[in-house]
C-alpha cells in the first residue's frame, strides 16, 4: 500500500465512520422526520446541508476543471450554479416553506390537479434518477484511483454507507450527515487550493491572487495550441453562453432535491435565510474553484512543456492507469495539450482529474491527497442520498399512497418509504456500475428538464391565482416536448442522429427556451379556459404572508 | 378565513394584504433586475468592452462573471431577507410566538 493510499483509507474509514454515528444519533420514528426532518433544522445548518446536497460530485471533482479548459466561457457554470439561488429565494422557498408539506409534486397535486402531480412525481423521478446514476459513477472514481478498488466495489461500498443512513434516519438523517459532509468537503476543497495559491503566488487567497497569473496562462497556452484563457466566448457563442446559464440558473431553483431542503427549516422566515447561507457556503467552493482550475493548469502545463515522455512527472503514470490522462502514440516531447481525445494534441487530460490530481500535480503531501479524496466521496454521497429521498418519496407519497392505499397508517407509511429507499439505493448500484450508455449525457440535461417543467409550474402557481390546472399541465408537457425533442435532435442518443445546433443553441440550452414557452402556454391556455375555483385562490392568497395577521414583536409594540 | 360580503368593509381589511404583497414584489422586482445586470450584463453582454479594463490582473467582465456576480448573487440574497423581516414586521405576519419572540 502507498502512502497515498494509506492516507487515502484513512481519511474514508474516518468520515465514514463519523457519517454513521450522525446517522445513529439521528434516526427517525415518524413520516415527518422521515420525509421534512420535523421541519426542525436551524437555518444556518440547513444552509449547510443545502449546499452539500447541492454540490455533487460534478461539483466537487469536474467543474474546476471544466471552468479550466473552457477558460472564460467556464463562467456559464459558476454563474449558472449561483445564480439560481436568488431565483429560489425570492420566488420560491418562502412559499413552499409555508405551505409546509412533504414533496414538490405534492404542492403541484395541491395547487392544480392530481393529474399534475403525477406528472410532476415521475419528473421529479427521472430526473432524479439520471442525476443520482452520476454520482455513485463519481464515488467509484474516487475509490479506484486512490484505493485501487474497482468501480463496483467503489460504487457497493459507497452504496452500502448511503443506505444506512438514509433507510435509518430518512430526511433527518441525511441533514445532519449532510452537514457532516459539507464540512469535510469544504476543508478538503480549500487546504489545497489556499496551499497553491501561497507556493504560486505567495499570497493564500486563491480568489484575490489567481488574477496574478491569467497573463501567464494565457502566453503559456497560446503556445501549447489552446484560446486565450481570459477571452470571452471562444469556445461557445454569446447566445449560447447566455442561454446555458439561463438554463441552468432556472433548472438549479427548479431540481426537486433542492427545494425540499427547504421544507425542513423551521419557519418561512428560516427558509429566507437557509437561502442565504446555502449560497454563502457554495461560494466558499464556487469562488475557490476557478482559482483552482487556473493554478492547477499552469501547474500542469507548466510541468509538462516541452518534457521527453519517458521523463513527464509522476502523476502522468499515476492517472495514464486509470485511463483519464492519455498520452498520444508516437509523441516523443509534449509540446500540446487538450481535454477532447479528437483533438490529436500530445497529452490528452479529462476535465475531472484537475481537482483530485491538484496536489500531486503541486507536489502536496500524501495526507492532502488522501483528504481530498474524501471530500469526493462526501460530495458524491451527500448529493446521492438527497436524491434518492427525491425518489423514495414520490415513489411511495405521491404515487403508492395517493393512488394505490390511500388509507395507510403513519407506521405502514414509514415502513413503505424505507422499502423505497432501499430499492432506490439498489437501482443506483446497478445503474452506478453499469452505467446506461445514454445516462452520461444525460445528465447535463437534467437542469434543462427541471427549467422546463417544475420552474414554471411552481412560479405561476404562487404569484398568479389565476393560472389553472389545465394551463399547468399544458405548460408543463409544451416546455417539455420542446426541450426533450431538440436534445434529441442535437445529440447522438438511442442511437439517433446528431443534428447540427439550430441558431447556435446548444442542447445544454434550450431548457430556457423551453421554460418560455412553458410559461406562455401556461398563461394562455389558463386564460381560455375556466379560472381555478375558490379554495385555491385561498390557499394561494395564504401562502403569501408568513405568520397571522397581528404578530408583534416583544420589544417594540405597534398598533397595525 | 371569514366570509365577508363585498359591501362591508373589504377594503380595509384586504387592503394591508395588497399592500405587503405589492412591496414584497417591488423589493423583488429591484433585486432581481440588479441580479440581472450584474450576471448577464455585465458578465456575458458586456464582457467583451469590460475586458478592456484589467484590475489586479483581472479584465473586469472576466472577473464579473467569475467571482463578481457570485459575490453581488449573495448580497442580493441578504439584503431581500431583511428587508422581507421589517416589512413582515411593518403589517404583523412575522413568525413569532406568544411573548412576540422569533419562533
Amino acid at each position: 500500500m502507498s502512502e497515498i493510499q494509506l492516507w487515502t483509507t484513512i481519511f474514508i474509514v474516518l468520515t465514514f465512520a463519523l457519517y454513521i454515528v450522525i446517522a445513529w444519533r439521528s434516526r427517525v420514528s415518524e413520516t415527518e422526520g422521515f420525509y421534512v426532518a420535523g421541519h426542525g433544522i436551524p437555518t444556518v445548518a440547513n444552509g449547510a446541508a443545502v449546499a452539500a446536497d447541492w454540490m455533487s460530485a460534478a461539483s466537487f471533482i469536474s467543474m474546476a476543471g471544466l471552468v479550466a479548459f473552457l477558460g472564460s466561457d467556464g463562467s456559464i457554470y459558476l454563474m449558472g450554479w449561483t445564480g439560481g439561488f436568488v431565483l429560489l429565494a425570492m420566488l420560491i422557498a418562502p412559499y413552499l416553506r409555508k405551505w409546509g408539506k412533504f414533496t414538490v409534486p405534492e404542492f403541484v397535486g395541491d395547487r392544480y390537479s392530481e393529474a399534475v402531480r403525477t406528472i410532476a412525481a415521475a419528473a421529479a423521478i427521472i430526473i432524479s434518477f439520471t442525476y443520482v446514476v452520476g454520482q455513485m459513477n463519481g464515488g467509484g472514481i474516487v475509490f479506484s484511483r486512490f484505493l485501487g478498488l474497482d468501480i463496483t466495489g467503489g460504487v457497493l461500498v459507497a452504496a452500502a454507507v448511503i443506505f444506512i443512513y438514509s433507510v435509518l434516519g430518512g430526511m433527518k438523517g441525511i441533514t445532519w450527515t449532510q452537514v457532516a459532509q459539507y464540512t469535510v468537503l469544504i476543508i478538503a476543497y480549500l487546504i489545497p487550493a489556499v496551499a497553491v495559491a501561497q507556493l504560486i503566488t505567495g499570497f493564500p487567497i486563491p480568489q484575490l491572487s489567481f488574477g496574478q497569473i491569467l497573463g501567464e496562462l494565457n502566453s503559456v497556452g497560446a503556445q501549447m495550441g489552446l484560446n486565450e484563457y481570459t477571452q470571452a466566448f471562444t469556445e461557445r457563442p454569446m447566445v449560447d453562453v447566455f442561454l446555458v446559464a439561463l438554463t441552468l440558473m432556472i433548472g438549479t431553483a427548479g431540481l426537486p432535491h433542492v427545494i425540499i431542503r427547504f421544507y425542513t427549516t423551521k419557519t418561512v422566515r428560516g427558509a429566507r435565510y437557509s437561502a442565504f447561507w446555502a449560497l454563502f457556503f457554495i461560494a466558499l467552493l464556487y469562488t475557490t474553484a476557478p482559482a483552482v482550475g487556473a493554478f492547477t493548469k499552469l501547474n500542469l502545463m507548466e510541468g509538462v512543456r516541452g518534457r521527453a515522455v519517458d521523463q513527464l512527472p509522476d502523476w502522468v503514470q499515476n492517472w495514464a492507469n486509470t485511463g483519464l490522462v492519455e498520452v498520444a502514440p508516437g509523441v516523443e516531447r509534449i509540446g500540446s495539450i487538450s481535454n477532447d481525445a479528437e483533438a490529436g494534441a500530445d497529452l490528452t487530460i479529462n476535465n475531472d482529474i484537475l481537482v483530485l490530481a491538484s496536489p500531486e500535480i503541486a507536489g502536496l503531501p500524501a495526507p492532502i491527497i488522501g483528504l481530498v479524496a474524501a471530500g469526493g466521496m462526501a460530495a458524491a454521497l451527500s448529493t446521492a442520498a438527497g436524491l434518492l429521498l427525491v425518489i423514495s418519496s414520490s415513489v411511495s407519497h405521491d404515487f403508492y399512497f395517493r393512488r394505490i392505499r390511500k388509507s395507510a397508517s403513519d407506521r405502514e407509511r414509514l415502513l413503505v418509504g424505507r422499502i423505497a429507499m432501499g430499492g432506490a439505493v439498489i437501482v443506483a448500484v446497478i445503474a452506478g456500475i453499469n452505467p446506461p450508455a445514454f445516462v452520461a449525457q444525460v445528465v447535463a440535461f437534467a437542469f434543462g428538464l427541471a427549467a422546463s417543467s417544475f420552474f414554471p409550474a411552481i412560479v405561476l402557481g404562487i404569484f398568479w391565482k389565476r393560472c389553472n390546472a389545465i394551463g399547468a399541465a399544458s405548460g408543463i408537457v409544451a416546455g417539455l416536448a420542446l426541450t426533450i425533442t431538440y436534445m434529441l435532435y442535437t445529440l447522438d442518443v438511442f442511437g439517433l442522429q446528431e443534428h447540427d445546433h439550430i441558431l447556435d443553441i446548444s442542447p445544454e440550452a434550450i431548457g430556457a427556451i423551453g421554460a418560455l414557452v412553458n410559461f406562455v402556454v401556461a398563461i394562455v391556455v389558463s386564460k381560455l379556459t375556466a379560472p381555478p375555483p375558490v379554495h385555491l385562490s385561498e390557499m394561494v392568497e395564504n401562502l403569501r404572508y408568513p405568520g397571522k395577521r397581528g404578530q408583534k414583536p416583544a420589544a417594540t409594540p405597534e398598533g397595525g | 378565513m371569514t366570509e365577508e360580503s363585498p359591501d362591508t368593509q373589504p377594503q380595509s381589511h384586504e387592503q394591508w394584504r395588497r399592500d405587503y404583497w405589492r412591496g414584497n414584489l417591488r423589493l423583488m422586482v429591484v433585486l432581481l433586475t440588479i441580479w440581472f445586470v450584474v450576471s448577464f450584463g455585465f458578465g456575458i453582454l458586456l464582457a467583451e468592452p469590460l475586458n478592456a479594463i484589467t484590475v489586479f490582473g483581472f479584465p473586469l467582465g472576466f472577473w464579473f462573471a467569475q467571482q463578481g456576480s457570485i459575490y453581488v448573487f449573495l448580497v442580493l440574497i441578504l439584503v431581500y431577507a431583511i428587508r422581507m423581516d421589517r416589512l413582515d414586521d411593518k403589517f404583523g405576519v412575522s413568525e413569532r410566538d406568544e411573548n412576540g419572540d422569533r419562533l
